[in-house]
């Protein structure tokens, strides 16, 4: 499809290579606003504070949004099939416990580390199995398992920390390689990792027609049960591999780690750009957003805004992410009838404001 | 003749004792009274008066929440942001009291009540006008109102010494052998039962939320309906953030972190379904009840309170699983029927 495209466009079609542009402005507007707003906030932080621009500060930064980041990443994958995982936050908390508890209970670190792997993809099995198995709703079933792992990493540790971890693990969680966080390169090769799977194979074209009509899907022989399976125990793995990240980096297990996560996670995939009601968005996307959401807590951080406050404005971002695009569609609408007239002529000139 | 006669009655009774199986209330009545023989039977202090009005107290607030959750769910949308608004009147109220110590009771009641309110008004208007999933809007709302919250509150506290003692007691003083507050919750609670059971307005809620697209076409105004819908959520987080000052007395910025996700989970357990469409604010009330006193039980037995969650998440998941099989047998039994006609 994409070489029959391009075919037309070198027979030179004006109507084709409006389609085509239209298409790329569509698949490329809101990642390109977000890479906006990303420079802006770079900017502005560099305004704001002249640490912000240090590599010292960078490191700090990414290293801060590494977990949320890893979370976030197969969050994607499973909203853009019209799933949502409440409980990847929770998942990150059981790991960090189980971490604790083995390695208090004298596990050698080489054997307790696939353990905690493990557990993630045992519970992210759960989570699919309860939602493919039963056909229940993935948000009913992920509030349920939320709460119910969570309550594991309580009768796992209680309320005791265990801190006691050999140094030499310490690298996983705050190691650097250059001014790159090590837990940092984990999450960028993960991130093209998932890129290449959801937006170059089949595999990752079935995810975006399940989102898009999961019974077309169905018909048309993609096995949908078994990928949600998939996803939802990738998921697992991945945030328990966020909670070993966790522990290193504070150097502390407790049953409490990474509460409320999975609100900045899923808040990072909407604003993302991918759609609540399936079947749309990208890797890309979540990574800007991500990357959006950290540069922002960083620079008001820098000048002295509490971490509190700073969650109105990824309450904020998150709403308009979505209010602002159905807008200007809006206003866009109220236009429609005049230009449906001359459709005929050349639609190029439209190309150019066509962000959703 | 007589035999047809005979048929019907038992017919009759049968289908009556059929509706009671299928109600989820009876069920729930079941195993509440199950959970409290079992427990009191293992240790009487179970049942002592102290324990039982601190388990009421307690479960009054979740419950009262979960009734206000239960109008958008029943409409298949959801609202999160609960909690950040009963932490911005539980604070709100306090800093009446704190300024104006001889405020009349029912006046920070209404302006309570009346944020709440407002608050709604703004998820709504983002649902609404801005089309944004509810999921999402409240998600939102539920960062900025907490965020806002804590920018306002900015480390401050109100303590039970600038609470009058008159608006304290509405949490201890009892009426005819219940606390005040048990029924405020009670009144609320039949309120909304009333409305949806018997109202045109309460049945569009189901008709929108078992099928929005026909719900439409049916001429119902989905919109307002919806509006309304997170309205009275709002508006009873408000009022349960009055409630919490007058419960707890000490209030800062952190008052209902994090209940959202206690909420739903009452509501769905007691028989509201995520997908819209179906349950009773009664049944959600009896869901949180049910959650109060397993957790309760959980202390008097002895089982380390870190068991809680654990309980507690296990108690959905069953609750959502029963729901499908029953469904899914509905379902089986109804093509069977029809096959027969």
């Amino acid at each position: 499809m994409n070489s029959s495209t391009r075919l037309q466009l070198a027979q030179g079609g004006p109507s084709d290579a409006g389609k085509q542009g239209r298409r790329l402005a569509r698949a490329v507007g809101w990642e390109l606003i977000l890479g906006i707003l990303l420079l802006a906030a770079i900017v502005a932080g560099q305004i704001l504070s002249p640490d912000f621009l240090t590599t010292a500060n960078w490191t700090n930064l990414l290293a801060n949004f590494v977990e949320i980041a890893l979370l976030a990443l197969p969050l994607t994958l499973i909203v853009i099939t019209k799933e949502i995982d409440l409980s990847v936050a929770s998942i990150l908390g059981l790991s960090s416990s189980l971490l604790g508890f083995l390695w208090q209970a004298r596990w050698p670190m080489p054997l307790v580390l696939p353990t905690c792997l493990a557990a993630g993809a045992l519970a992210g099995l759960l989570n699919g199995f309860l939602i493919v198995q039963f056909r229940l709703p993935s948000l009913a079933v992920t509030i349920g398992t939320l709460t119910l792992f969570r309550g594991f990493s309580f009768v796992l540790l209680g309320d005791r920390a265990i801190a006691d971890f050999p140094p030499e693990y310490s690298n996983l969680g705050f190691g650097t390689i250059g001014f790159l966080p090590i837990p940092f390169i984990f999450f960028l090769i993960l991130a093209i990792v998932t890129a290449i799977v959801v937006h170059a194979t089949p595999f990752g074209r079935t995810l975006f027609a399940i989102g898009g009509n999961q019974t077309a899907a169905q018909f048309s022989g993609v096995r949908t049960q078994r990928t949600k399976l998939i996803l939802f125990a990738v998921s697992g793995i991945v945030s328990a591999l966020a909670g070993i990240v966790f522990t290193f980096r504070f150097m502390s297990s407790r049953a409490d780690n990474g509460t409320g996560f999975e609100l900045s996670a899923l808040a990072a995939v909407f604003l993302g750009g991918v759609s609540v009601v399936g079947g749309k968005g990208t890797v890309f996307g979540t990574f800007l957003s991500l990357l959006l959401i950290a540069v922002i807590n960083n620079a008001l951080t820098l000048v002295d805004v509490s971490n509190e406050i700073l969650t109105i404005v990824t309450g904020s971002l998150l709403i308009s992410s979505i209010v602002l695009p159905n807008l200007l569609s809006q206003v866009r609408e109220r236009f429609r009838p005049r230009h449906s007239a001359e459709t005929s002529a050349p639609v190029a000139q439209s190309v150019p404001q066509n962000p959703s | 003749m007589k035999r047809d006669y005979l048929m019907g009655k038992f017919g009759g009774l049968s289908q009556a004792w059929e509706r009671l199986l299928r109600s989820r209330e009876a069920w729930l009545v079941l195993l509440l009274a199950v959970l409290v023989i079992g427990t009191a039977s293992a240790n009487t202090r179970f049942l002592g008066s102290q324990n039982i009005k601190d388990l009421m107290l307690n479960v009054s607030l979740i419950a009262l929440l979960a009734i206000g959750q239960s109008i958008p769910i029943i409409m298949r949308q959801i609202d999160l942001s609960v909690g950040s608004i009963v932490g911005i009147t539980a604070f709100l109220s306090g800093l009446i009291f704190f300024d104006h110590p001889n405020t009349p009771n029912l006046l920070v009641f209404l302006v309570g009540t009346g944020v709440g309110v407002l608050l709604g008004a703004i998820n709504a208007a983002l649902i609404i006008w801005g089309r944004v999933p509810s999921l999402i809007a409240t998600l939102g709302t539920l960062y900025i109102y907490r965020g806002a919250d804590y920018a306002w509150v900015h480390g401050r506290q109100i303590n039970a010494a600038n609470v009058p003692a008159s608006f304290l007691a509405l949490g201890n003083i009892g009426f005819l052998g219940l606390p005040l507050l048990m029924w405020i919750v009670l009144l609320f609670l039949v309120l909304a039962a009333v409305v949806l059971r018997q109202l045109p307005m309460g049945r569009e809620c189901y008709a929108i939320g078992s099928n929005p697209t026909a719900a439409v076409l049916a001429g119902i105004n989905v919109h307002r309906r919806v509006c309304m819908g997170f309205l009275f959520s709002g508006g009873i987080a408000g009022l349960t953030g009055v409630l919490w000052l007058a419960r707890f007395g000490t209030v800062d910025a952190t008052a209902g972190l994090g209940i959202e996700f206690q909420v739903v989970t009452a509501a769905v357990v007691g028989g509201v379904a995520i997908t819209g469409g179906s349950g009773t604010v009664g049944g959600a009330a009896l869901g949180a009840l049910l959650l109060g006193v397993f957790n309760s039980a959980l202390v008097v037995l002895r089982v380390p309170p870190f068991w809680q969650q654990a309980f507690q998440g296990t108690m959905l998941l069953v609750a959502i699983s029963v729901d499908a099989y029953l469904a899914h047998r509905l379902a089986i039994r109804l093509r069977i029927k029809r096959s027969h006609l």
